[in-house]
């Protein structure tokens, strides 16, 4: 039942065009590293056996793969959940985090860096440090330090170093340039545990292996529940991990729709929103060849979205590739979609997801499949971290 | 267009170093002038920088000086008028990140250079694994591709670095991004001294030069230097003047060595 794991990428990192390594040269050595130590590593028992443990013990996998009934009802689907916001640190991200820091062990690293968005990357790779007993610097885009100021304590309390990047739109897509322009000064003695299945080769790869359990443990508790696959897999994507992890299990099984939900934010016009799949061109960011919000001179173009985890102007290579070949369709939900969603799950569910999930439901709100489809849907993380902006959005919007 | 490995390589011959400066176009004072003002300060070559919104090769002094340029506006043909309008006698090399190379066009992008009397580009997040298409495109204009060569490149990937680069190879100084460092780092000669029997090629170091002093250290090993942010950082002050005194006392210290 289980689908073996795509013949993707290429040994140059390629999924068909895209991917690739476009990097400063002081970076391609630790790449070359990183690329062989994963390759003989992701099949090695001793590491799976260490990996699976960890997974099971401190991050509480598998998560639960919970009926949503009145959600259902008022869409007209069957609509199941997968509850990665029941993780240890509340999303998806550990599942990376744990196995890159595992890896990072392994090599010999000392030290820890990564860009954080919403901050649950940045958390989960601090909690990751904190049990391996690594020093962790993390990268946040000040605006979201602003935005996301509870997960900024978080990380402190774990003992890592939250540096405020004041470049530009001051979001991820400048924490990830600062990210890498330290690994470029520390590249022998640090790991860059990137969070999203983004950047050059092996990354994708990397974070798409680390994050496949999510689509590996869905689909079977999925047959056992309704007997069949579902009809359609629903996921966010930004730089799209969780969505990997959820689409790799099901890309091209008959039947099954894998739809990637981006973040349509206030509007179509460039800056207003993070719909790099369905609005962008192909370009080259942060060391790979994919879809990418851009000017007509090859700047990469400004974004908004009411969340900061989806706040990108690029996306995995991968979700490319999947587009390109039709395998995944792409769409959006705009950021009052996503605050419908959020209030539908929490009123009618009992759950407060996270708001990048939150566009998944939100773009189920508008029933755009058959009606009695059975729907998978990855609730990547759990809301806390979004209750000032989400308070204030309320807010905003009752008072005209 | 003046040939830049052929100048590089005579200057080599004649028992003395390069120096070439570097500025972010589009900066206020970046200018035909300027250009000018720096080939008459003894620049054997005028690095151009078409300003990027993410410049991840890059460290605080260039960074602000591309969101500058690109805050009034700046484009990258722009940089290019520049460029022809100086009409210099030394050989431009230009800078520029991949991406403003692929929206354009890899041909059509190597062409308005050409046709701007560009002799050579540097892509700093184009490997030499990824430019297969650029080499070619490059050649059909006889455009110099320059790549850059790193601490940590293996002699495999030196050799290939060298072989793919025309003009010359960019010698990275130190683990990091651009920006004056306090000493010369030991691994610019290691750099050096690896690519050495590889190639014939002049070799210039790069990155981290932040003085006179240093630059003429990296000449006792190098065929010469290639000096940015300790004069951007001038020009991002609006100090120009002091910019060009600056590269004359880099020159001056370039030409000590020999």
């Amino acid at each position: 039942m289980s689908v073996p794991t795509p013949a993707r990428p290429d040994a140059r990192g390629r999924f068909g065009g895209f991917g690739g390594r476009y990097v400063p040269e002081v970076l391609v050595p630790a790449l070359d590293e990183l690329d062989a130590a994963w390759t003989t590593l992701r099949d090695d028992p001793r590491f799976r056996g260490e990996l699976e443990t960890l997974l099971r013990d401190y991050v509480g996998r598998p998560s639960a793969l919970t009926f949503a009934p009145r959600l259902s009802e008022r869409t007209g689907y069957r609509i199941y959940l997968k509850r990665e916001d029941l993780n240890h640190t509340g999303a998806h991200k550990i599942n990376n985090t744990i196995g890159q820091v595992l890896l990072a062990k392994r090599l010999g690293k000392r030290r820890i860096i990564a860009e954080t968005g919403a901050g649950q990357h940045g958390v989960a790779t601090a909690t990751a440090c904190a049990l391996f007993g690594l020093p962790c610097v993390v990268y946040m885009g000040e605006e979201d330090t602003i935005r996301q100021a509870v997960n900024v304590s978080r990380m402190r309390l774990l003992g890592a170093e939250v540096v405020p990047v004041t470049a530009g739109s001051r979001t991820l897509k400048e924490a990830i340039n600062e990210a890498l322009r330290d690994w470029a000064a520390s590249v022998r003695e640090t790991h860059y545990v990137l969070g999203s299945a983004v950047g050059p080769h092996p990354f994708p790869r990397l974070v798409r292996d680390l994050q496949r359990v999510i689509g590996d443990e869905a689909r079977r508790q999925f047959r056992e529940a309704e007997g069949r696959d579902p009809d359609a897999v629903v996921a966010c994507v930004g730089g799209g991990s969780n969505a990997i992890g959820m689409f790799t299990a099901f890309a091209g099984l008959p039947g099954v729709r894998l739809v990637g939900v981006e973040a349509g934010g206030r509007g179509d016009g460039l800056g207003d929103h993070c719909r790099s799949l369905t609005l962008g061109r192909p370009g080259v960011l942060h060391g790979a060849f994919s879809y990418l919000l851009q000017d007509e001179d090859g700047q990469v173009a400004g974004t908004h979205s009411i969340s900061a985890g989806l706040d990108y102007p690029g996306v995995g290579p991968e979700h490319a590739f999947l587009k390109e070949r039709g395998l995944a369709e792409y769409v959006s939900a705009s950021d009052v979609e996503a605050l419908e969603g959020f209030r539908a799950l929490s009123e009618l569910e009992g759950i407060l997801p996270a708001l990048e999930p939150a566009h998944a439901i939100g773009w189920l709100l508008r029933r755009p499949l058959p009606e009695g489809s059975s729907v998978l849907v990855c609730l990547s993380g759990r809301g806390d971290k979004d209750l000032d902006t989400v308070r204030a959005a309320l807010a905003g919007a009752s008072g005209g | 267009m003046v040939d830049l490995e052929s100048t590089l390589r005579a200057r080599r011959s004649a028992g003395g170093r390069a120096f070439v400066p570097y500025v972010t176009g589009g900066l206020p004072g970046v200018d035909a002038a300027l250009l000018r003002a720096l080939e008459e300060a003894g620049a054997d070559a005028v690095e151009v920088g078409i300003p990027f919104s993410d410049p991840v090769m890059d460290g605080g002094v260039i960074q602000e000086a591309s969101r500058i340029a690109l805050e009034r506006g700046a484009r990258p043909g722009d940089v290019l008028d520049t460029v022809a309008e100086a009409d210099l006698r030394v050989p431009v090399v230009l800078m520029t990140y991949l991406n403003p190379v692929l929206r354009r066009g890899e041909a059509a992008f190597v062409a308005a250079a050409a046709d701007s009397g560009v002799s050579g580009i540097i892509v700093p997040d184009l490997p030499v694994d990824e430019a297969e298409e650029w080499t070619a495109r490059c050649a059909e204009r006889a455009v110099a591709p320059v790549f850059l060569a790193a601490p940590g490149s293996s002699e495999e990937r030196l050799r290939r670095i060298a072989n793919a680069s025309r003009g010359f190879v960019y010698c990275v100084s130190t683990y990091g991004v651009t920006g004056e460092r306090e000493r010369l780092a030991g691994t610019a000669r290691e750099v050096v001294a690896a690519l050495r029997p590889l190639t014939d090629r002049p070799l210039l170091v790069g990155v981290g030069i932040g003085s006179p002093g240093q630059a003429a250290d990296a000449c006792r090993f190098a065929d010469g230097v290639v000096v940015g942010s300790a004069i951007v950082r001038h020009l991002v002050a609006g100090e120009r003047d002091r910019a060009v005194e600056l590269a004359a006392a880099y020159r001056s210290a370039v030409g000590s060595v020999g």
